[in-house]
């Protein structure tokens, strides 16, 4: 069955979705309104992300899909296997072998390079939302960069646990100007942000938003003079592979209670242990 | 001396009703203007005209601005109209629940305007709103607290500390006392009048109840149906009011 486009997205679709990823591009972290279509799979599942990656691959693309670090969840196999079908591009799980990777709840520990793109699932792309509901009022403070709010959120973590609490959706800001939500990464992610040699597209289905970083753009995390920003971790070793700096999901191993944390970056951590490191827990 | 807020000619219409018909007044540094005037009388219209909340149909209000000396904020561009909202100017609602960020702490509250203008440092922003809930008699044991936990007074008082902290130089009220019971009013206001005094603060007052004019205002304007039918000395207008409408008011508060 072939009655739908290249990548699902009829042409016409695809190229008002491109416009504004081209704005979205020139002007970074300003929140783009775009007309989300009816994808099918449910709007948990990415669409956003999906509808920007159908929009620009071309046929020469290798895929890859992250979820929360992996390829193998039930989310990032599905989306794969949907491009694999409407696209028929190639599919990887090696981060430097793929040309656009999409992605939820992380960023590769592996640093990308130039002409690679990066696309992120969203689900709120406005980091005002928390502390003002209404649309209107946002996008005014967005457009007179009245940003004070955006303190009061990390002022009342503070007050609330004695540091700054939030660990996911850290909001960052953007060459100076607009505040971003950075889709929930863990802040550990943050830092790789800033500076980076790929294309970093966010894409928000049902919100109707998509917004971008071009490469090597400047990317700060908000934070106080006496509460600085830490890209913090679980404070141990990889496992698996030993890594000491890369981000860890904490595993249950056991029905005693065991512990193990491993890697959350499945393919980083399998291309250690094929290159000889070894964490405690290896077999 | 220049006035700090010179408003002329200020007509608000809302289709063919009358909001408010050609009001002008001058306001000087320190002065607390008091706007009186039945229900529907166009005290409020006039108020969120005056700061830049409603547009009028006509007419000028002239602020002298720290910057740049006398502009009038109907034709600033709008940034800079809401900067002066949230540096020179604040705005006390009647309902604390609209000035105020319910799902946020006390000290948020207070918080919001420093770190508005900027202020980055999160003990100073503690310590000035630790210091603010305690000038508007607020336990500063209750700072991370919400104030869905606080009682009318205290809400209105937190409102107050929350629109004082950046020091504005012009207070807008509309019925600042309202609502509360009568106990809390008198504390609400003894305290204002406090503030209103140490910190050399302008202020315009919309109020039903003329005990708070008698107690704040140093000049009084009289609305009825959106025109100011008298205007002048609290004391002057309060014990002698000239217009037949004024003297109904006064004389209505008296059996009371
Ligand atoms: N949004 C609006 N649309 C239409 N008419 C309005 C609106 N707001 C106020 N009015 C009318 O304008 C007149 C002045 O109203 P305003 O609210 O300014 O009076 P007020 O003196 O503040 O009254 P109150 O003491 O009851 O608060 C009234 O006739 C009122 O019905
Ligand atoms: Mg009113
Ligand atoms: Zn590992």
């Amino acid at each position: 069955m072939t009655d739908y486009n290249f990548a699902y997205l009829d042409e016409q679709t695809k190229r008002m979705i491109r416009r504004a990823i081209l704005k979205g591009l020139a002007i970074p972290g300003y929140q783009v309104p775009f007309a989300s279509r009816e994808m099918p799979m449910p709007y948990g599942w990415g669409t956003g992300g999906v509808q920007v990656s159908a929009a620009v691959l071309t046929p020469e693309d290798t895929f890859k899909v992250i979820d929360q670090g992996a390829d193998d969840t039930t989310n990032a196999v599905s989306i794969r296997t949907f491009f694999e079908r409407t696209a028929g591009v190639e599919t990887t799980t090696t981060t430097c072998d793929a040309s656009v990777i999409q992605t939820r709840h992380r960023i590769p520990e592996e640093p990308l390079s130039e002409g690679q793109i990066l696309v992120y699932q969203v689900p709120i792309p406005e980091p005002l939302r928390f502390l003002e509901p209404r649309e209107s009022e946002t996008r005014k403070m967005h457009s007179l960069e009245e940003y004070g709010l955006m303190h009061v959120k990390l002022y009342e973590d503070i007050s609330r646990h004695g540091h700054i609490a939030t660990s996911y959706a850290y909001p960052v800001k953007v060459e100076g100007r607009y505040v971003m939500d950075p889709s929930p990464i863990p802040k550990f992610d943050n830092p790789k942000l800033g500076d980076m040699a790929a294309i970093q597209l966010f894409g928000a289905g049902r919100e109707q938003r998509i917004y971008a970083l071009p490469p090597y753009t400047q990317v700060v995390s908000l934070d106080f003079e006496d509460h600085p920003f830490e890209a913090s971790k679980a404070d141990h070793p990889c496992g698996m592979c030993g890594a000491i700096d890369s981000y860890l999901d904490e595993l249950i191993i056991d029905d005693t209670g065991g512990r193990m944390f491993v890697c959350s970056d499945t393919d980083f951590c399998e291309a250690r242990q094929l290159a000889g490191h070894k964490g405690k827990d290896a077999a | 001396m220049t006035p700090l807020l010179s408003v002329q000619g200020i007509s608000k219409r809302y289709g063919i009703h009358i909001g408010c018909a050609d009001v002008s007044f001058d306001l000087y540094p320190g002065e607390v203007m008091g706007i009186v005037g039945e229900s529907g009388s166009g005290k409020s219209t006039l108020l969120n005209c005056l700061a830049g909340h409603l547009a009028p149909d006509e007419g000028q209000v002239i602020f002298d601005t720290r910057a740049d000396g006398p502009r009038d904020t109907l034709t600033m561009s709008e940034p800079e109209r809401r900067m002066l909202g949230r540096t020179d100017w604040a705005f006390v609602h009647q309902h604390a629940r609209d000035g105020l960020r319910m799902g946020v702490s006390a000290g948020g509250n207070v918080g919001e305007r420093l770190m508005a203008v900027g202020e980055r440092h999160y003990g100073n922003i503690r310590n000035k709103a630790t210091d603010w809930l305690g000038r508007v008699e607020i336990d500063a044991a209750r700072v991370d607290d919400r104030p869905t936990t606080f009682s009318g007074g205290m809400q209105q008082r937190l409102q107050i500390a929350r629109n004082l902290v950046t020091g504005p130089r012009l207070v807008f009220m509309d019925e600042p006392t309202g609502g509360l019971d009568v106990s809390v009013q008198a504390r609400l206001l003894d305290l204002l009048r406090g503030l209103v005094r140490d910190m050399g603060l302008s202020a315009i007052i919309v109020t039903h109840d003329l005990a708070v004019v008698r107690l704040l205002a140093d000049r009084l304007m009289v609305m009825k149906s959106g025109h100011v039918v008298e205007a002048g000395l609290t004391d002057q207008v309060l014990d002698d009011p000239q217009h037949a409408y004024s003297q109904l008011l006064v004389s209505s508060v008296l059996q009371v």
